[in-house]
């Protein structure tokens, strides 16, 4: 059924497929790490109840969370090898190192303090579980400073020599190869994006229930951590996307001509086009919404300068338009209408507490599940943005692909594919029913017991737990 | 001067020794889960595991990371010459990784979960020993790429070493829960661990004598004089070591029958080292011909050099943190 296919589509349909799955569930995992550190270490300092209850409901969740990451992270770390043998082969003495880097400085401290995290508390005592947290909290920013580095470089190569056969090979410096030129920018803007996206996930959840009711003091004070998060981090997060997106135009002219929709160029100032429907075949967009010269204004700070189009651009070296324009419509879109509410909420904040926002409420809850759009689309822009490249204009994603044929690639993607949808459509099922059951007080920790005393297992020092006393309502066994 | 080469070629052993011995025991209680009891018996056995499961597995993509990065071009052909084994495998972990969460989300579905944790762990460890048995059979290479076929690693022989992968994680898993658990879930640990045993040493004998029969090479490095003399070491080591076992399981030791076990896995890594020394792909790729260039090898061992002895510790710590009996209440 695959014999007409190209296996290298196929790979690169698998790639695309297994990477936006995975990418989904660090997005969250950074971000809800760093809430958890918070919340443990407000809960040192003020002894609030409400914050420890906070840290055990979000902890479960992240529980769930980072097992889906870990396992669709395995699958990543082979996948270059099985589908894209040829680039591991190029661009392994380059690469290599830093995903190693990765796995010895973040991927260890995350596993290795997770179980503590998870369930030591009773063992190790606050401090040393703190600290834990943090490591956890540390394993995935660090994660995210190699593995950006990386896929930094292959849209930015520097520091590199050309072996004789063929080989990137480490130049002088590894410091040139690592802080490649548009890998600041790309750290700065994903890790925002990932603070961005799990701000939104607690808002929203903490909307539903403010909605359900309005006396939910656990609700109210996540809704509210979540909105001054985007108050201040969504404005930020426009300022590093739009220097960003500089970068791009110095280094990946192409990328930026395929976001903006410009198959021709402008010398005397170019539109940006608001919405329209790119026809690659004609070279045209249809039905175009254009803002005159907004395009200049935004990327050269001038309404005249004249900006290049794909014409400029060999078109075996273009990449596709339609994906890279539709969503870098999606991303921003996002991005403003997160410090929309954001700059809303404390509009609101002079008026009155959060609980009584109806409307903001409401926005906030669909903000949720955006906000992972929000982030999928980003990492679409960037990386078929690249294309035809994975090493940007040194290596192509034809010349890339393992030697094997469309059907055994084909196999595996449906294979991919069924086993995909069913465990993490069951595992995000599982997270909005722990986001559905309201947080409460006494929070239960994260417990591995089937029957037996209930209780508050492996997350205390617990509130009031007498050995032989009353059974705690509500232990979800 | 030092070789990097060979340094990373140790790194390496090192990375996937650590691996299959931890993640061994905990896919090997994945493998023997159908036969615990529902209830407390599955709850303990999943409870010893649930705080370093995450840890153990980490050493597989270190391995895969590791190889990606010092030896690419080993990477680069060994992958996609067990290609369906390497999905099988990853898609193995997926199950039973998320089984770990799963089955305490959703009570209704946890027999489903538990199905899926053993599933899961035994495609992993029967993909992973047949891998071991596709290197070893040799691989087809041309090019600077593997050359063979679509089944090149469908064989009588990788499916004895894939069978023999399967029996030793199962004799880690057990020796293991002997370790970490007491009453009734203890005697059936002992019972598990003597038959796993059993297996393991039936199945390694006949992996032993099956690989120097599949190649001139083989038979020289384990027959010839005078490398005899070094080679004859490990099978006679096994045996005594396996001796050791058995009494130990016999006087109902509790953590001896699992660091035997681990030495029985050693001696094997020992008699992969005589079979492979200084080849990656049997005959065709040595270390040095797949190696990457030596500023890589050299950045990454500043990296190990820093970060080993950190990631022992506190891996050791959270090892240390959860010691002792786990009891039928999780962990407190």
């Amino acid at each position: 059924m695959f014999e007409a296919a190209d296996a290298v589509i196929l790979a690169r349909v698998q790639f695309a497929f297994t990477v936006s799955f995975h990418f989904i569930f660090p997005a969250f995992s950074i971000g809800l790490a760093s809430y958890l550190a918070v919340l443990e270490g407000l809960w040192l300092r003020t002894g609030r109840q409400v914050y420890l209850d906070l840290f055990r409901y979000w902890l479960k969740i992240f529980a769930v969370t980072f097992a889906m990451g870990v396992v669709s992270g395995i699958v990543m770390s082979y996948q270059f090898g099985t589908n894209w043998a040829v680039f591991s082969d190029k661009a392994g003495p380059v690469i290599g190192p830093l995903m190693a880097y990765e796995v010895l400085t973040a991927f260890f401290l995350e596993a290795g303090f997770l179980g503590v995290m998870l369930f030591g508390m009773e063992r190790v005592g606050r401090k040393l579980h703190f600290f834990a947290t943090l490591m956890v909290a540390a394993g995935t920013a660090v994660s995210a400073f190699w593995i950006l580095s990386a896929n930094s470089w292959m849209q930015t190569p520097t520091g590199y020599e050309i072996g004789p056969n063929g080989q990137f090979l480490p130049g002088e410096s590894w410091i040139a190869i690592i802080f490649n030129p548009s890998f600041p920018y790309r750290l700065v803007h994903t890790v925002l994006a990932a603070y961005l996206t799990t701000a939104f996930a607690v808002g929203a959840v903490g909307a539903w229930h403010l909605m359900k009711d309005r006396a939910n003091d656990h609700a109210r004070t996540m809704f509210s951590m979540a909105m001054w998060m985007a108050a201040l981090v969504a404005p930020i997060q426009i300022f590093a996307g739009d220097q960003h997106g500089l970068n791009t135009l110095e280094h990946q002219p192409a990328k930026v001509m395929a976001m903006e929709g410009h198959y021709r160029s402008h010398p005397d100032g170019a539109p940006f086009i608001v919405a329209g429907i790119p026809d690659s075949t004609a070279q045209r967009i249809d039905y175009a919404i254009e803002i005159p010269k907004a395009s200049s204004l935004i990327l050269k700070h001038d309404p005249d300068a004249p900006l290049a189009g794909l014409d400029t651009i060999p078109e075996d070296e273009r990449p596709p338009v339609g994906p890279v324009f539709w969503a870098f419509r999606v991303m921003p879109g996002i991005g403003f209408a997160m410090a929309g509410l954001g700059l809303r909420s404390l509009v609101g904040r002079g008026r009155g507490r959060p609980s009584d926002w109806p409307v903001m409420q409401r926005a906030a809850r669909e903000m949720g599940p955006a906000a992972f759009v929000g982030v999928v689309a980003g990492w679409m822009v960037t990386e078929i943005g690249l294309q035809p490249y994975t090493v940007n204009g040194l290596l192509r994603t034809a010349d890339s692909a393992s030697p094997l044929d469309a059907p055994a690639v084909g196999a595996s993607l449906i294979a991919f594919v069924i086993v995909y949808f069913a465990v993490f459509g069951t595992g995000t099922w599982y997270l909005l029913r722990l986001m559905g059951a309201a947080p409460r007080v006494h929070e239960l920790g994260v417990r591995r017991t089937e029957k037996g005393p209930v209780r508050s297992g492996g997350i205390t020092p617990g509130p009031a737990r007498r050995v032989g006393g009353p059974v705690s309502a509500g232990e979800e066994e | 001067m030092f070789d990097l080469t060979i340094v990373w070629a140790f790194i390496i052993a090192f990375g996937i020794f650590a691996y299959v011995v931890m993640d061994g025991f905990d896919l090997g209680i994945g493998i023997l889960f159908p036969s615990f009891a529902v209830g407390d018996e599955r709850d303990q056995a999943m409870n010893s595991i649930a705080p370093v499961w995450d840890g153990n597995e980490t050493w597989l993509v270190l391995g895969g990371g590791g190889l990606f990065a010092a030896f690419p071009l080993a990477y680069a052909i060994i992958l996609p010459a067990s290609y369906p084994l390497i999905v099988a495998m990853l898609l193995g972990l997926v199950f039973r990784g998320v089984a770990f969460e799963f089955r305490w989300r959703d009570p209704g579905h946890r027999p489903f979960w538990d199905m899926a944790f053993f599933g899961g762990s035994l495609v992993a460890a029967l993909a992973q020993g047949m891998i071991l048995g596709a290197i070893l059979q040799g691989i087809a290479v041309a090019d600077r790429a593997y050359a063979g076929s679509w089944f090149d690693w469908l064989t009588p022989y990788t499916l004895l070493t894939g069978i023999g992968v399967v029996a030793g994680y199962a004799l880690l898993g057990a020796s293991w829960l002997v370790w970490k658990t007491e009453g009734s879930g203890q005697e059936h640990a002992y019972r598990l661990a003597w038959r796993a045993l059993l297996a393991t040493l039936a199945l390694l004998v006949a992996v032993s004598l099956y690989t120097p029969l599949l190649d001139a090479q083989y038979w020289r490095r384990w027959f010839a004089m005078p490398g005899v003399l070094f080679a004859a070491q490990v099978p006679l080591l096994t045996a005594i070591v396996s001796g050791f076992l058995f009494l130990a399981l016999r006087k109902r030791r509790q953590a001896a029958p699992f660091f035997l076990s681990l030495c029985i896995f050693l001696l094997g890594m020992a008699g992969l080292g005589v079979s492979m020394w200084p080849y990656v792909v049997p005959d065709t790729v040595t270390i040095w011909d797949a190696a990457a260039p030596h500023r890589s090898q050299a950045f990454m061992l500043v990296g190990v050099a820093l970060t080993m002895p950190l990631i022992l510790a506190y891996t050791g710590w959270a090892y240390w943190v959860f010691r002792g009996k786990v009891g039928n209440e999780g962990y407190h």
